[in-house]
């Protein structure tokens, strides 16, 4: 079994963010592991432990995203491949998942793919079922739980959840998943796993390494800018009463004055 | 300038999406004249009543797909025939709700085309052809302003409830295309085995009024007394990460960062204290509400209204008072 999994780096959420003159995100220069890419990881290091095999963690993105790298490395996996370019600044998720599901290709033996849900900063949740688009893999996203999975038999069985409930979906291999926070506890390095991957050498696979041109990365989409959200103003108007009974009574009064309800 | 647009309206089990009908309303707008044509698939006897439906909220022309293959949304066969219909038939825009469903759709189908795509947007606009759109990033503290490069038909998913559902218009309707799948059974690389839904619970992500829960709960049985004022009101149940890592209850209910963003009409914070990833799942909802024995708790900084107390003696009492006054 070979399995891959796809980690970034991203601001960290209990940074202040705020927006300058010329319409720039400017945040406290923090990055953590993305949240989601922790069980996405995680999930990738427990196949291994089941069903022994090897495991490589991939970034697609300039030298910051190494520090995700590492951390797979110090979890458990096998090797790290960062894939950069300058000309993929300014890139697009679809330019993104061309990236990726070229870098997986080269691989040449991956059975499995799996993202975290989406990435905390841009939250687009496209990227995933884009490089499954690409790779021509079967795609299941949203995995709360695999079920079953058989790299003998090329078979993959999971749960998933839908925005009614979940399904169980079982599947062919190759496949990308994606996976909720349901799917395990995220593991945390060892100290020998961040001596090690400290150490590592990560190699950096160019658009000319995968065989891409820069016109086949070239973004369709743009940032145009960005804004602060309009501050909601002040504080809640605080219902007194002697009685929970009267906070209750006059609360619904003032919901049903302002037409909430 | 006018412009032809395809929205996708999502079914389950012959129950449209309610966020369908906003893609629809939003179609109607950007078209300036153009065409709207609401794409329906499912198996034969979900998609007309459906069809239908589509008509009365706005829709000139319905392609619809009926075939067992179809009958529950998955990804490859819906996917690729969207991409065919997209690829043959030109529209200038294509739309739909960013559900679960809707992003993985425009996602795989824009790709197949390499065509460009704006996702999860809360406002959108066509700009002499061209599509811009603002959607909340890092984690709804900021608004990007986003925009397509090049020509060519061009995707976004609307976030649910950020757009105002159509009036339907009774006895509205237009022409029926009927199309085949795109894909043989034996070439879908999926099956689904089962289906459980949340049975009779109302969604979360469409919910006009969410009901939440965190660690003030207490307990599992804390939440018995959310479950009845939600109850009353009609509501989906929400909850914080702290509530539902304690196991008090099932993640699907998690609200937040790591959970799901609602944007309902009112949200009832309870024994939560509204930390930023929580935040980032609720700062949508137009009316928020909280009730917390803490007077310093950050919720009450988004909060339109409070209640300072113990959520055991004011959640019950609010369940009475809604009672009685919505009786
Ligand atoms: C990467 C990351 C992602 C995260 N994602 C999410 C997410 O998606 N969703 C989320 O919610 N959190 C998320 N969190 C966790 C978040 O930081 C908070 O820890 C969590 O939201 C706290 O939940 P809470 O408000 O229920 O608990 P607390 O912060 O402990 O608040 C409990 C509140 O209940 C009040 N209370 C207690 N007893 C009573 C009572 N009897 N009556 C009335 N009030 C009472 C207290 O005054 C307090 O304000 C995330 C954290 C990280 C680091
Ligand atoms: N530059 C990148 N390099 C590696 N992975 C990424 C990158 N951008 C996004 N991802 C991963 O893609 C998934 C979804 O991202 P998104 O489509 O941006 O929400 C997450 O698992 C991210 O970690």
């Amino acid at each position: 079994m070979h399995v891959v999994t796809i980690a970034s780096m991203t601001p960290d959420t209990e940074a202040a963010v705020s927006v300058d003159a010329s319409g720039n995100v400017q945040w406290g220069d923090k990055l953590v592991v993305n949240p989601w890419d922790e069980y996405a990881i995680t999930e990738a290091v427990l196949l291994k432990e089941a069903h022994s095999g090897q495991v490589t963690v991939m970034a697609v993105g300039a030298e910051a995203q190494a520090e995700a790298l590492k951390h797979g490395l110090a979890i458990g996996c096998d090797q790290a491949i960062r894939v950069w370019d300058p000309a993929l600044v300014g890139a697009d998720s679809l330019a993104y998942a061309r990236a990726a599901a070229a870098a997986i290709r080269k691989l040449g033996d991956a059975d499995l793919v799996i993202f975290g849900k989406e990435m905390s900063d841009s939250a687009s949740d496209q990227h995933v079922f884009q490089t499954a688009r690409k790779l021509g893999w079967t795609m299941i996203g949203f995995v709360a739980k695999i079920e079953a999975i058989d790299f003998a038999a090329r078979t993959i069985r999971v749960r998933r959840m839908t925005d009614q409930g979940s399904e169980v979906v079982s599947g062919r291999l190759p496949a990308v998943i994606s996976v909720l926070k349901d799917i395990n506890e995220p593991k945390y390095p060892t100290f020998i796993g961040i001596r090690k991957a400290a150490k590592a050498e990560i190699p950096v696979w160019s658009l000319a390494d995968l065989g891409l041109s820069a016109a086949a990365v070239a973004p369709r989409t743009a940032i145009s800018g960005h804004r602060e959200l309009p501050r909601r103003e002040g504080s809640a108007e605080i219902i007194e009463g002697a009685s929970a009974q009267e906070q209750a009574a006059k609360l619904v009064a003032r919901l049903l004055e302002e037409k909430i309800l | 300038m006018s412009a032809t647009i395809f929205v996708w309206i999502e079914q389950h089990d012959g129950q449209p999406v309610s966020a369908s009908w906003e893609a629809l309303g939003v179609a109607r707008s950007l078209a300036a004249g153009g065409a709207v044509t609401a794409l329906v698939f499912g198996d034969g006897a979900q998609t007309g009543a459906v069809a239908q439906a589509a008509f009365e909220r706005g829709a000139d022309a319905v392609i619809q797909a009926g075939d067992a293959s179809l009958a529950r949304y998955r990804f490859e066969p819906y996917v690729a025939l969207l991409a065919a219909l997209v690829q043959q038939r030109t529209p200038d825009v294509v739309l739909a709700a960013a559900t679960v469903a809707g992003r993985e759709l425009l996602a795989g189908a824009a790709a197949d085309l390499d065509a460009p795509l704006l996702a999860d947007v809360t406002e959108l606009a066509l700009d002499g052809g061209v599509l811009r759109a603002v959607r909340p990033v890092l984690g709804g503290n900021v608004l990007r302003a986003e925009v397509v490069v090049g020509d060519g038909p061009q995707f976004a998913a609307l976030r649910p409830r950020a757009f105002p559902v159509p009036e339907p218009q009774a006895g509205r309707s237009g022409e029926v295309i009927a199309v085949a799948p795109a894909l043989a059974p034996d070439a879908i690389p999926t099956q689904i085995e089962r289906v459980e839904t949340s049975g009779g619970q109302v969604s979360l992500t469409d919910a006009s009024i969410v009901v939440a829960g965190g660690r003030g709960a207490g307990g599992a049985e804390g939440f018995a007394p959310l479950r009845a004022l939600a109850d009353v009101l009609g509501a989906a149940l929400g909850a914080s990460r702290a509530a539902v890592d304690a196991g008090w209850i099932a993640y699907e209910h998690q609200v937040g960062q790591t959970g799901k963003v609602v944007s309902p009409d009112l949200y009832i914070a309870v024994g939560i204290s509204g930390a930023i990833q929580h935040q980032a799942g609720m700062r949508t909802a137009k009316v928020i509400v909280a009730i917390n024995k803490d007077p310093d708790a950050p919720i009450f900084k988004l909060a339109r209204f409070g209640i300072v107390g113990d959520l055991f003696e004011v959640v019950p009492a609010l369940t009475e008072a809604f009672r009685q006054r919505l009786a």
